[in-house]
């Protein structure tokens, strides 16, 4: 059956008929056309479809659309400037070259969000358990975690929880 | 201008940071049909029939095809270039859907269907009646005398090939030179060591499942778009599987969520077109689930070797044998070459005073079939080498790393076999770097008399790997550039982009023979049949040793067409460029030359390109002509001369090389729990120069963080009563997480192989090989308890170290 | 997209136990996490599904006036580590959920979800046994609370009925205060795992820290349902923390009362050995935490 459901996705907000058996990552791909988030096992294991819901990494394998009613949700089409600039996580992972076959890549984006979010300064210890929900089969982490750090260390040094 | 050698950004990051790379599944259009496969609930025998009733009454179903319905044509899957020789043929035995079941999960029938649900629920509802026969899921079992026989109609019993190699003389006998040996050394100076090593079957666990969709198109021609390594092989397949000459196929590749040997078979592609056949061309999309992707694609062969190695006890290595088997499961996808190639980097690893024996056996189960995964065989054959090098050093009392030292493959290394050279030797090289960085001396001192229940460890291991498949194989690759008016250039490969950064390797490269800057450089990531000139894919670890000749052959002929009109232009600057808005530039240009070198008439071969300039050399000075694009606007529109500068070569490859390197790890065991915590770890490659340290660093990363996986918790488990894949998700197949990797150090020792396009060779593939043996020579280290079975998961540790009373 | 047969947002607590009664093939679901790999399984496919996952009332940690806390069911497993009340008064319960699958389940996950379920595996549970949480559980007759040990009644079975909403959790202030634990959930990996085995143990130590003046051991996957185990507490009551026999005693008596199973996972050996020596290891962690000179 077709509900209606309202929320914010990459801060436009949208009103759409959706499938109440769809998943918030079913909606994304196929009426969004937000191909970022990518599916990988379907039950959570992987990582590849998280995004943000109220600004929190979920599953949207896992996660119902309807669950989303009035809620802010977020991708990496999001994360893009208006004239098309890099956030400087993205520009992290590009510099450190911690992207190969790129398919984790927007979900660990995202859970980047996240972490650099809260202004919080972690250690490499912290941060792999941080990205620990996100399994990725070419880097081995090593530059994805590089990466991690060093916008860490940047945003703490701006915006930091202690200033 | 040396823009190979750089760290330069990849070609790709942009877009794939962005989420606007395309992926198979991003590039579906709406309102396409859904297809899900059914599987066999049995492990061995035969369908018999089906009853649809109950699965065609769900709403949204299309079609059901079952495999009573498809072409009766047998095809081959392996991703190896096809051959024009019949002996060389892949073994046809696939059949789009089977009535012969082979493997719990076999495909028996296909449903497509309007959604996704209904097309998984009537794949659920399909009932099939079967005969039944007892599941064969070990080699053993296949072997036994009265085992069914899989493929009757290719093979007369289920052993896909035996076969015998040596290493001395020809017909070498390992046991016929130990009692020569003992002659010779004394009973009492030898040791003998007689063992069986195992691995594990494993899964790839590319991120991005095996998805596919495909249309016809109006003029007729099949269109797939899949997540592949392979497109022109696929294209081959298909065109097999379905009867249609291959023209009338057409293969798409856009960007694949990696593969590392499983998207080098061809999967569902077949199915998938016939699918939209049946369903009068519509397009048809069928994503595999994990599971499906798990049971049903390739795993990597778990090979059982049973070892027999003979050395003096001042660690002279004397006589190995390897009787090596594999399983491989129910198709015979690579058949052979992996088994074969697993005995070969036994033979080759190390030098045996006497000779070495290798028999190898492939053969036939009823379980989840074998293809290629990273590293093709080379794991495992190193886990086996390696478990018999560290047993034996230990066995005499002597330093492994001496050992190694003594007893490895040497430079200028020659395999008689095949030729196969080691044209830029760097191992020992290797091991010294490896040994020095981690600090091996001091650790195996401090190391030594550990009571208690936590130990440390250090361990190593070392590997050699061949870059390419020849002279095993065909290698050829095809490359075509397109000069735009601006003076870029569209670079155009068959081979692929699989996340490994080939596009960006070769866009450096093409740059450095043009002398087109790099960001001028546009590489065509996608491969589609109907354009891309032919390649046979990414794997072995070829690409940029195969198929980056082509780009060097290709790019070499682009710059000399650049060259020769831009020689023209100068030469003809008073009659036919006079005219034109460039009148001035190459006036200018001309004078400069001319002042500087006095000709008569300008060659293209007197001119060069240096950072996108038509420049001359005299001595150190560079004369600067002019751009690039000025040659290439002249060149699309003058009135006098319009050519479109383009270039486009095959290179048929008759080369290959070795790579090697080594791995040293420094661990912690904690027996009581039976987990092994890396401390630190050290992997260094010889791999020749690299096009790009970043891109290659990056590589050995994730080859390491496989291994490590091999070596600790990657196993696929098989029911042994049933056949079928007991754990099938990502949950209980267990890849490392972030919170498993330590960090992973990498060093390379760049020495430029003669053979390779711009002094490099293999890179692909090695990193996958050495940490599990490391891991498991750190362990023996740390408790004197040598692991003969990977991965040494906690509960075979808990085990071996109770058996030793160590807990 | 999921194979439900038709999907209802509950607006409150009243109104899915309404929405339950109404159709006998509903089921609840709360965070998705388990339900809905249930389904795309085909186990459950074909259900209704009720969902709690909005309702206010469920979520978040409270302080009850009489000094207890109460934890909403609906409350996921990072908002529970996360909570100012949990860290300072039952930290061991915040990392205990810390250790369930990756971040991103724990951002939907519940606990609630977790107890209810009924798995051995569970990593909460182990810890509330420790705790000796009680459930609040409301269904059409009203509401009733149920002590945890008499909760779970087999594998994946538990006595709350289908038509009753889980509404949460209290643990008694004489159950947190003045104790100090820890919870290690021991995975094949650091992450992304169901647990092996999950041993929790608590200790209240004399107010000089010599002495234990109470134990508490839990275990998850040592028997069809977590359970607690009795005798190894009264082993090491009263006994000094410095006990030369503390730890073997305590781990010898814990490996009286469970019942692990072989399974292709892990072997009832290999879970013994993680039983004996997890439970020394929790021990001797929870006794540090609560102040206790442990030798080294």
């Amino acid at each position: 059956m077709l509900k209606i459901v309202h929320m914010t996705v990459n801060g436009r907000e949208v009103e759409l008929a959706v499938d109440e058996r769809e998943s918030l990552l079913d909606t994304l791909r196929n009426r969004l056309g937000l191909t970022s988030v990518k599916k990988g096992c379907e039950v959570g294991e992987c990582g590849a479809c998280t995004v943000l819901v109220n600004g929190e990494a979920i599953d949207s394998c896992i996660y119902l659309t309807l669950w989303a009613e009035g809620k802010s949700v977020m991708t990496v089409e999001g994360l893009k400037g208006p004239n098309g600039e890099l956030s400087p996580i993205q520009k992290a992972f590009i510099e450190e070259a911690a992207v190969q076959c790129g398919f984790c890549t927007p979900g660990l984006i995202m859970s980047a969000v996240e972490i650099v979010g809260t202004g919080k300064k972690y250690n490499r210890e912290e941060l792999k358990k941080l990205i620990s929900g996100h399994l990725c089969r070419c880097t081995g982490y090593e530059n994805i975690l590089n990466a991690m750090e060093r916008i860490v260390e940047e945003t703490y040094k701006v915006c930091g929880d202690d200033k | 201008m040396d823009i190979v050698g750089q760290k330069v950004t990849r070609v790709d990051a942009y877009g794939k940071v962005t989420g606007e790379a395309k992926y198979t599944a991003d590039t579906e259009p709406r309102d396409i049909l859904h297809a899900a496969v059914v599987h066999s609930t049995i492990a061995n025998g035969l369908v018999k029939s089906f009853d649809l009733s109950e699965a065609l009454k769900v709403p949204g179903v299309v079609k059901i095809v079952t495999c009573f319905d498809v072409p009766d044509i047998g095809f081959p899957t392996a991703g190896h270039p096809w051959s024009v020789e019949e002996k060389h043929q892949d073994i046809c035995d696939r059949k789009l859907l089977n009535k012969r079941v082979r493997l719990y999960g076999d495909d028996i029938a296909a449903v497509v269907a309007t959604d996704e649900v209904a097309a998984k629920k009537a794949a659920r509802l399909v009932k099939a009646e079967y005969e039944e026969y007892k599941p064969i899921t070990t080699v053993e079992e296949a072997l036994a005398e009265d085992a069914t026989v899989l493929h009757p109609e290719v093979r007369k019993d289920n052993v896909i090939v035996k076969s015998h190699m040596t290493m001395g003389e020809a017909d070498f006998k390992f046991d016929e030179a130990v009692k020569k040996a003992e002659e010779e050394y004394g009973k009492d100076n030898l040791v003998l060591l007689e063992k069986e090593y195992d691995t594990p079957r494993i899964s790839h666990c590319h991120i991005e499942l095996p998805v596919s969709w495909a249309y016809v198109e109006p003029n007729g021609k099949v269109t797939i778009t899949s997540s592949t390594q392979i497109p022109h092989i696929v294209r081959n397949s298909v065109a097999m599987a379905l009867g249609l000459p291959i023209g009338k196929v057409r293969v798409i590749k856009p960007y694949i969520g990696g593969g590392f040997g499983n998207k080098q078979d061809v999967l569902y592609e077949p199915l998938n077109a016939y699918l939209s056949m049946v369903c009068g061309g519509r397009p048809v999309r069928l994503e595999i689930s994990r599971e499906e992707t798990i049971i049903g694609t390739r795993t990597r062969h778990a090979i059982k070797g049973k070892v027999k190695a003979l050395c003096t006890k001042d660690g002279k290595l004397l006589a190995r044998k390897l009787e090596a088997y594999a399983n491989n499961g129910a198709y015979a996808s690579h058949g052979h070459a992996i088994c074969a190639n697993c005995g070969t980097v036994f033979k080759d690893l190390y030098h045996d005073d006497m000779g070495t024996e290798v028999d190898c056996w492939t053969v036939y189960t009823s379980s989840p079939t074998a293809g290629a995964m990273r590293a093709y065989g080379i794991p495992q054959s190193v886990w086996i080498t390696e478990c018999m090098t560290e047993d034996l050093a230990h066995a005499i009392g002597m330093d492994p790393y001496e050992f190694r030292m003594k007893n490895c493959m040497e430079e200028g290394f020659k395999d008689p076999g095949n030729g196969i050279t080691f044209h830029s030797y760097g191992l020992k090289k290797c091991m010294e770097i490896g040994a020095e960085r981690i600090g091996y001396k001091e650790k195996l001192e401090a190391y030594k008399n550990q009571t208690g229940k936590v130990r440390r460890g250090i361990g190593m291991a070392i590997f050699c790997y061949k870059t390419g498949v020849y002279p095993i194989s065909l290698e050829t690759a095809s490359c075509r550039m397109v000069l735009n008016q601006d003076g870029s250039a569209q670079l155009v490969m068959g081979a692929t982009e699989i996340g490994q950064g080939a596009d960006t390797v070769f866009s450096q490269m093409a740059a450095e023979t043009t002398g087109i800057s790099f960001d001028k450089i546009y590489i065509v990531s996608t491969q589609d049949t109907d354009v891309t000139p032919f390649d046979t894919g990414a794997y072995a670890s070829r690409q940029t040793y195969v198929s980056g000749m082509a780009v060097k052959k290709c790019a070499g002929i682009l710059r000399e067409r650049i060259l020769d009109y831009a020689a023209y232009m100068i030469n003809n600057e008073v009659t036919d460029i006079s005219k034109t808005i460039y009148a001035d530039v190459v006036k200018a240009a001309k004078e400069r030359l001319l002042k500087a070198m006095p000709v008569d008439e300008v060659q293209g071969s007197m001119l060069d390109i240096v950072n996108s300039r038509v420049v001359a050399h005299k001595g150190e000075e560079i004369i600067d002509l002019f751009d690039v694009g000025v040659v290439a606007d002249t060149a699309f529109y003058s009135l006098d001369r319009s050519e479109h500068i383009t270039a486009e070569c095959t290179n048929h490859c008759k080369d290959n090389t070795f790579a090697s390197g080594c791995c040293f790890v420094d661990v912690e065991v904690d027996m009581a729990v039976g987990k092994v915590d890396i401390k630190n770890i050290v992997q260094v490659h010889d791999s020749g120069i690299l096009i790009n340290p970043k891109l290659a660093e990056a590589q050995v990363h994730g080859g390491m963080s496989m291994s490590l996986g091999y070596g600790l918790s990657e196993e696929l488990l098989v029911d042994p009563k049933t056949g079928r894949v007991l754990n099938d998700n990502l949950l209980d197949y267990k890849i490392p997480t972030a919170m498993d990797t330590p960090k992973l150090n990498v060093e390379f020792v760049q020495l430029e192989d003669p053979t390779g396009p711009y002094g490099n060779k293999a890179l692909g593939e090695p990193p996958a090989i050495p940490v599990a043996p490391a891991i498991r020579s750190a362990i023996l280290n740390a408790t004197g308890v040598s692991m003969d079975v990977t991965p040494m998961t906690p509960q075979r540790l808990i085990e071996a170290f109770k058996k030793e009373g160590l807990i | 997209m999921f194979d439900i047969k038709s999907f209802y947002e509950a607006k409150d607590v009243k109104d899915a136990v309404r929405a339950l009664v109404n159709d006998p093939d509903a089921e609840i679901i709360s965070g998705g996490t388990d339900v809905l790999i249930r389904v795309r399984e085909g186990k459950d496919a074909g259900k209704s599904l009720v969902s709690i996952h909005n309702i206010a009332e469920l979520k978040g940690v409270k302080l009850l006036p009489d000094g207890d806390i109460f934890i909403g069911a609906g409350t996921a497993f990072s908002h529970i580590t996360n909570d100012a009340l949990i860290k300072e008064k039952i930290n061991m319960l915040g990392e205990a959920v810390d250790t369930v699958g990756g971040p991103q389940i724990r951002n939907t996950g519940t606990i609630g979800g977790n107890i209810c379920n009924g798995a051995t595996s569970a990593d909460s549970a182990s810890t509330m046994w420790a705790l000796n949480a009680e459930l609040v559980l409301e269904g059409p007759d009203g509401e009733r609370i149920v002590p945890i040990n008499e909760f779970y009644t087999g594998p994946g079975k538990t006595v709350r009925d289908r038509c009753e909403v889980c509404k949460g959790f209290i643990i008694r202030k004489e159950n947190f205060e003045g104790w100090y634990g820890r919870y290690i959930k021991y995975g094949k990996r650091n992450a992304m795992e169901i647990a092996t085995l999950g041993c929790a143990v608590r200790v209240k130590l004399s107010e000089d820290k010599k002495n234990i003046e109470e134990a508490r051991l839990a275990y998850g996957v040592a028997g069809p349902t977590p359970l607690r185990c009795h005798k190894a507490e009264a082993a090491v009551k009263g006994r000094a923390v410095n006990d030369p026999e503390l730890y073997d005693v305590f781990a010898r008596e814990a490996l009286t009362e469970v019942n692990p199973r072989s399974s292709w996972r892990a072997s009832k050996e290999f879970r013994l050995q993680l039983i004996e020596e997890l439970c020394k290891r929790g021990l001797k962690d929870a006794i540090e935490l609560a102040g206790g000179e442990v030798d080294a």
